[in-house]
């Protein structure tokens, strides 16, 4: 019965949304401000609907409910809670409706939170909001309903796919969907400016703590699901350029340059056409990756059951809205005026170039990802575009970008001094070289541009340093006066120092572990002896294992350091007895920032084992400088200027400037 | 500098980057990608021995021979023909007579084909989509096959 009612809850929240999508901008374009005060009544209610549902379903895979066909095929009465939890967006069906729950939020969000918003732009926003989830609504509805009975019920589930069932991925999904859907908040701000034909410095205030917010989770998703890679593949790579992976980088490139793009817009009302352009292609990467994932075109972990007619329906959504708003654009923005003239050389400058390299970039990774798909429809050749194409394009493009990221905030804004900040920034390109050499020597090895690698990850540190060291203009006013102004530095230079250093430290990981890691294969028997990083393994045995709903052979491995044992280890290989699904737990040990992976392979006939080790120097500075990132991203949200429904428009000050409406 | 050449010398410097993409782009797909072929396109193919390629199609039936150490080799059939494949390091959990296999490697100057990686992905009735296609168009595979449980 509680089913049918969170099935009737969905079906609620279509209509709110057909209601959402129709009436507020027709009475904002009236000025009937009855009609335009629907849309935040109407947006949190819309909200509740699909929370209820969500929550239905939840409880079914809780209880495990198998009469529900959803939860029999992806659940089983022996799995531990937090995976029956987890597996609700394990599913094509659950995480579209996770995907469909976050739009709702942050529409509701956006309706709580922007109290001082325009009424009329907010109307628009929260109408152009429920376009998209009236769009995914049905998508749901008709071709992904969750909510499907069986009958008659069977008595036990066919379980969760086995390498799904990871404490990674319970948080995974949720924190990528955050950033993927916090995005069509820049997207409906984006073309809400274009239906009102008005565009100035406060509409990218409002846009940007929502932009901060989406990268911020998009970059903690990304990091988490390239950890999880890591940790249960049992390959020991973190990031392998699968079109799944790239899905998600893309949106991230784009709204890197948003969150730039928008920063110029609200400080000089500069670049305004294209950071509505940029908005709308960020949010039309996020659709273009759900597409991708979501409609069987890919084959991966991540594209769960495929079905023609979904893949054909988001498609559909995905051309009706990418072309829609693509058409609304070249039609209106000719209207919106730009503003804000400034030197190639200036902070505006070099965010320009920022824009430049990023957008080129996403659009480089675009090419690969989709050319194999777009040749096969074409010629019928099957070819593969793997990590070689990525790492020489990518990687070759990025350099520039690394090389000026300390620059940008070093310059001053409208005309800048190159000169000056090519002298701030000398001490630290010589240090930063220095460091990389010294390290370079200490490892011994790898080819020389490992050297300079590194020296380029310190430099992107030392450089976000320098800026806080010269905005707070220590060396010229005494210690304690400097420490007093770095203390009060707005929150917002804090953030951007601490996502450009947490670039720098995944640098650091990327170089250190591409260069000094090594991998050794060794057949094994018990007490016998491998080497990896200085450290010694011994293999102790095997031992079977019986967990909730697997049975493993586990090996144990004892680690040493010239003779002293320092940690011991378990490396498995899983069997999940209601898929018959064989899985690899790699055994993984943290020194300082490396990480040793220990992996069984095959057992062989004389009683050996197959046994793959890593050393894997510095990798955990490649998730921790995400982590950094993230937190400059916390902290730039939490400026006191920056906070959600803080702006508002200076209608005195700025009205002089703002464009007539048509 | 006056503002039109200022704007020429940004505008200039857009284009000049995005044509260096676009090269670089185009360079690399030269370079790194690979094909994929089954084992009875090869004859007609002409591989030459070192281009990299994509081999696939279902282990076959009692060909798995462990060797020393990791090596292990089997041979790749797609019901007309077979190669003999050589692979060193740690097999995919899912790796099975009879399971379909995507293998990207190159020839040595034999008829061995040396693959560096061996697919075969995280789900236990997954067939590599370019293979399913293949056999399901040779009629050696069918789709419900795979997906019996």
């Amino acid at each position: 019965m509680i089913i049918e009612i969170g099935h009737y809850a969905l079906v609620l929240a279509l209509a709110t949304a057909l209601i959402l999508s129709i009436a507020p901008v027709i009475g904002a374009r009236r000025g009937d401000a009855a009609l335009m005060a629907l849309a935040p009544l109407g947006s949190v209610l819309q909200f509740a609907l699909v929370a209820f549902a969500f929550a239905v379903l939840t409880w079914a895979y809780a209880v495990s409910d198998f009469s529900l066909r959803n939860v029999w095929e992806n659940s089983h009465s022996l799995m531990p809670m937090v995976y029956k939890l987890s597996g609700v967006w394990g599913n094509h069906e659950g995480s579209m409706l996770l995907w469909l729950l976050i739009l709702t939020l942050f529409s509701a969000m956006v309706a709580v939170f922007g109290r001082n918003l325009p009424d009329t732009l907010k109307a628009t926003v929260l109408s152009v909001q429920a376009w998209i989830s009236l769009a995914f609504l049905l998508f749901i509805l008709l071709t992904s309903n969750p909510f499907l009975r069986l009958d008659p019920a069977p008595a036990e589930g066919q379980d969760l796919n086995p390498v799904l069932q990871d404490p990674g991925l319970a948080v995974h999904p949720p924190l990528l969907y955050l950033g993927y859907v916090g995005f069509s908040v820049c997207f409906s701000f984006a073309v809400a400016a274009l239906i009102e034909g008005r565009i100035d410095a406060a509409w990218a205030r409002w846009v940007r703590p929502w932009t901060l917010a989406a990268w911020t989770f998009l970059t903690a998703g990304i990091a988490m699901g390239s950890y999880w890679a890591y940790y249960e593949l049992g390959w020991g790579g973190w990031w392998f350029w699968d079109p799944v992976e790239n899905a998600s980088f893309m949106p991230w490139l784009a709204g890197t340059a948003l969150l730039h793009s928008a920063l110029v817009m609200e400080k000089r009302e500069a670049l305004k056409i294209w950071t509505v352009l940029l908005a709308i292609m960020t949010f039309s990467l996020s659709l273009l990756g759900t597409f991708l994932v979501r409609s069987g075109v890919l084959t991966s972990v991540h594209a769960f059951a495929t079905d023609p007619s979904r893949g054909i329906f988001i498609l559909a959504i995905l051309s009706l809205f990418i072309g829609g708003a693509f058409t609304l654009f070249a039609w209106r923005a000719p209207q919106l005026k730009s503003g804000g003239l400034f030197a190639p050389i200036s902070r505006e400058g070099s965010l320009v170039l920022n824009n430049l390299i990023l957008t080129v970039s996403a659009a480089t990774v675009l090419t690969g990802t989709l050319y194999p798909l777009v040749l096969e429809t074409l010629t019928g050749e099957k070819i593969s575009v793997g990590a070689p194409f990525f790492n020489l394009t990518f990687g070759l493009l990025m350099i520039p970008l690394l090389l000026a990221v300390p620059f940008g905030p070093l310059l001053a804004w409208k005309r800048g001094d190159l000169l000056g900040a090519l002298q701030r920034l000398y001490l630290v390109a010589g240090l930063s070289l220095l460091a990389g050499l010294g390290l370079f020597y200490a490892e011994h090895g790898g080819p020389v541009l490992a050297a300079l690698g590194l020296a380029l990850g310190f430099y992107l540190i030392l450089g976000a340093l320098a800026d806080l060291w010269y905005r707070a203009n220590f060396g010229k006013l005494a210690v304690s006066i400097a420490f007093r102004r770095l203390k009060g530095l707005p929150r917002s230079a804090f953030g951007t120092a601490l996502a450009h250093m947490g670039l720098g430290i995944t640098v650091l990981g990327i170089v250190a572990v591409t260069t000094f890691q090594t991998e050794t294969v060794v057949e094994m028997k018990q007490g016998q002896t491998a080497e990896a990083g200085g450290y010694t393994l011994i293999f102790d045995g095997m031992r079977e294992a019986v967990g909730p709903n697997f049975t493993e052979e586990r090996a144990h491995f004892t680690i040493s350091r010239g003779g002293v044992t320092v940690a011991d280890v378990w490396s498995s290989k899983r069997l999940y007895t209601a898929r018959r699904m064989p899985t690899t737990e790699a055994g993984i040990l943290s020194f300082g920032l490396s990480q040793l992976y220990v992996s069984l392979g095959d057992p062989m006939d004389d009683g050996g084992i197959v046994v793959r080790i890593w050393w894997k120097p510095w990798i955990l500075c490649i998730w921790g400088g995400a982590l950094v990132m993230m937190l400059g991203g916390f902290v730039s949200l939490s400026d006191r200027r920056l906070r959600v429904g803080a702006p508002s428009r200076r209608t005195k000050a700025v009205k002089a400037q703002m464009e007539p409406a048509e | 500098m006056t503002r039109k050449q200022k704007r020429l010398a940004v505008i200039g410097g857009g284009v000049g980057f995005i044509m260096v993409a676009v090269l670089l782009v185009m360079f690399a797909f030269s370079q790194s990608v690979a094909y994929f072929y089954m084992p009875g396109d090869l004859s007609a193919a002409n591989v030459s021995p070192g281009t990299r390629i994509r081999l696939g199609g279902l282990v076959e039936a009692g060909s798995v021979v462990r060797g020393a150490g990791s090596t292990v080799s089997f041979k790749v059939t797609d019901g007309n023909a077979s190669v003999p494949v050589r692979y060193t390091g740690i097999l995919p959990d899912l790796f099975r007579e009879g399971q379909g296999v995507v293998t990207e490697g190159v020839f040595d100057t034999g008829h061995d084909f040396r693959a560096d990686t061996v697919l075969a992905k995280h789900d236990e009735n997954y067939m590599p989509k370019e293979v399913a296609d293949r056999l399901k168009e040779k009629g050696v595979w069918n789709e419900g096959e795979g997906a019996k449980r």
